[in-house]
């Protein structure tokens, strides 16, 4: 019988549901993996990744918690150091800055600082993204605040199939992995495998190859920059798409491959220009590659202003398409690549 | 005590409040405002009690579900209903939203989606009171979730070591999110904290809008006379969803809603004042259909008003250096 190449089923599914299977599974295959934060019990988490679990782990292993972020994460800390696996989630990124000192200052650090005597093997769901009606405390991109903090793992994953992979590896992981969620990509379905199977943190994927230019990018903005190169294509430009998937580690030798390849290099990140993300990749680039650069590494990031609330203030903080697609043609000096 | 017109101006504000709650479910509902509603139906009583016992120089700080206090505190109506609904002209010029606003002209510090967030700066604004030795009270408005977060014990702490003349007041409709207060702490009720920092706390009917103008009053009476903080926790209940979408029975029973619609703050003020021959049914029908006509006619003009333009202004980060606060 057991002849045929087996190819793994998919599902198609959106990420909520990926990562809510990643979770399930993994907490009935490991009693030590427990959730907590807000509104994670009954009400399913803030956008029904933990829809559920009460019914199915019980209270003790979904713990609802009070509106207290720092001490969420310190206590997320500190029962990992005591043999558990906490899944947090914080409801969105602008409140990670509250749970700052323990995740940046006690739980990247305590590794290392103890000489790898103490781990801490939790992981921090967030989502992100700045939209209209957010506004200043509610649409932050505040990712690349975190890559100063050696440490810290960080799981930006753009697909479902993605998202549940790298949701499995997270939770095994004995470190801290800060995951963010986009807001922009849990409406997008995909094909997920069943099963168990893991994608590696810090292992970035080329999502369109191309010979001409590489956009390395992340997150939402992954679904802007293939549109761009879809409008380029038409106009005879064939982009390469980096996606990083993590921001640490940094997976550099995916994306000084690409842009070896390409010569050319167009950092694209949604969150803020200056001293984020998109600065440290583009000295990556220069560092590594300048003599083979056909020209300068561009990037194109948010507007450094808080998020705003009113939709043209936000059309105009961040990146889009059109953005992306003149700044390539600029690059090409009038569409021409050679 | 409070005289008659007092309190039919009370009467008329938290029917303002009410209506202006539904004008903001209203332009929800068909996307006329960006971001979510919080609506404040429900607990009217404590953001009208407490803003009427203030004089015009003391300073309120807001929070998510804010838009009561600042409509009690003396808002422009048309203003704030520009920011909800992003336009240019908007108490933020469309920056803020509804949960990010803030202006000094009326005494109000400021709001945030943060929850707890401005706990410990409206205790700053206390601490400059004091300082300066003006006699201003400030009212440090939040909700029974906000009373755990960090910053709100440490800004507590602080207050009660300086005398600070700061009322906290806490809403506690019994909710957080989904969350109840049973799993939110182990207290029974959350102004037992007041003596943790060495000040008075005080259990009210949050729905009793002359209880808590009495409250308020008297608090604001030991502020200004330099002994300190009072921690007023109002038990109240809101009536709607967390937020706009949510239909705020999936954690709540239909029972136990219903049963706080029948402690209405309005109908029951409304009621005495007809026991006591103050007030007719037509007059008070009279008075809220004038003041939801002014409002519609308020929100039309601002659904008119123009959205800011799609633009970045870096000039806008910083305050220009000829500013002066104070
Ligand atoms: C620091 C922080 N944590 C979580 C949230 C998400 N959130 C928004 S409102 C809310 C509940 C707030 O409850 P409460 O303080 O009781 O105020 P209420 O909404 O009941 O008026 C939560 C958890 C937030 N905005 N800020
Ligand atoms: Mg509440």
């Amino acid at each position: 019988m057991a002849n045929a190449v087996s190819v793994p089923a998919t599902k198609e599914m959106r990420m909520q549901e990926a990562l809510r299977e990643a979770l399930r599974s993994e907490m009935a295959r490991d009693e030590r993996v427990f959730v907590m934060g807000e509104d994670v019990g009954l009400f399913g988490g803030a956008y029904g990744v933990t829809k559920g679990f009460v019914q199915e782990f019980g209270e003790q292993r979904v713990l609802d918690t009070p509106i207290s972020e720092s001490a969420i994460v310190g206590l997320a800390v500190g029962s990992a150091i005591n043999g558990m696996r906490p899944v947090v989630e914080i409801q969105f990124a602008d409140l990670l800055p509250l749970a700052m000192d323990q995740l940046a200052s006690h739980g990247a650090r305590y590794h290392y600082m103890t000489g790898g005597r103490v781990n801490v093997p939790m992981v921090i769901r967030t989502k992100f993204a700045t939209r209209a009606g957010g506004g200043p405390s509610h649409s932050s991109c505040n990712h690349g605040a975190f890559i100063h903090f050696p440490g810290l793992k960080i799981a930006m994953p753009t697909t479902p199939a993605d998202a549940k992979g790298m949701m499995l590896s997270a939770i095994r992981d004995p470190n801290p992995v800060l995951f963010f969620e986009s807001h922009y990509l849990y409406g997008v379905r995909g094909p997920v495998p069943d099963g168990d199977y893991t994608v590696p943190i810090g292992k970035a994927v080329v999502r369109r190859p191309g010979k001409d230019l590489t956009i390395v990018t992340c997150g939402g903005m992954v679904l802007k920059a293939d549109a761009a190169a879809e409008q380029l294509q038409a106009k005879g430009i064939d982009i390469e798409i980096v996606d990083l998937r993590s921001l640490a580690p940094l997976d550099k030798e995916t994306i000084l491959t690409s842009v070896a390849k390409t010569k050319r290099a167009l950092v694209l990140d949604e969150g803020p220009l200056i001293g984020g993300l998109s600065a440290e990749l583009a000295a990556l680039i220069q560092e590594n590659l300048f003599s083979d650069l056909k020209g300068p590494v561009v990037r194109i990031a948010a507007q450094p202003i808080p998020p705003p609330h009113s939709p043209p203030l936000v059309d105009a903080m961040i990146p889009d398409v059109d953005q992306v697609v003149d700044a390539v043609m600029r690059m090409a000096e009038g569409g021409k690549l050679s | 005590m409070l005289d008659t017109a007092k309190r039919k101006a009370m009467l008329r504000q938290m029917v303002l409040l009410r209506a202006f709650e539904e004008k903001l479910e209203e332009l929800y509902q068909r996307k006329a405002m960006f971001g979510s509603t919080h609506s404040y139906r429900g607990q009217e009583a404590i953001a009208v009690g407490v803003c009427s016992a203030l004089q015009s120089s003391d300073l309120i700080a807001s929070y998510h579900r804010g838009t009561g206090h600042l409509i009690a505190k003396g808002a422009d109506l048309y203003t704030l209903l520009c920011e909800c609904m992003g336009r240019a002209e908007g108490y933020s010029k469309g920056r803020g939203g509804k949960m990010h606003m803030g202006d000094m002209a009326f005494g109000f510090i400021g709001n945030t989606g943060t929850v707890g967030g401005t706990v410990p700066t409206a205790t700053g604004a206390a601490l400059s009171a004091k300082v300066r030795g003006s006699k201003e009270v400030v009212i440090s408005f939040f909700g029974d979730g906000a009373a755990n977060q960090g910053v709100v014990h440490e800004a507590m702490n602080m207050a009660g070591l300086w005398k600070l003349p700061v009322i906290y007041v806490c809403e506690n409709n019994q909710y957080a999110m989904t969350v109840s207060l049973e799993k939110s702490t182990a207290v029974k009720q959350y102004s037992v904290r007041g003596a943790a920092y060495g000040f008075e706390g005080k259990t009210i009917d949050g729905n009793d809008v002359e209880a808590v103008y009495e409250e308020t009053a008297r608090a604001a009476a030991k502020g200004r006379s330099g002994d300190g903080p009072t921690f007023l926790e109002c038990m109240t209940y809101r009536w709607d969803g967390h937020f706009g979408g949510d239909p705020g029975t999936a954690y709540r029973t239909k029972e136990e809603i219903e049963s706080w619609k029948q402690k209405c703050p309005i109908k029951r003020l409304k009621e005495k004042l007809i026991a006591e021959g103050h007030l007719s049914e037509s007059e008070f029908q009279k008075t809220s259909d004038e003041v939801y006509a002014d409002l519609a006619a308020i929100a039309e003009r601002a659904e008119a008003a123009p959205l800011p333009k799609k633009e970045v202004d870096l000039t806008s980060i910083y305050a220009p250096l000829e500013v002066s606060h104070g």
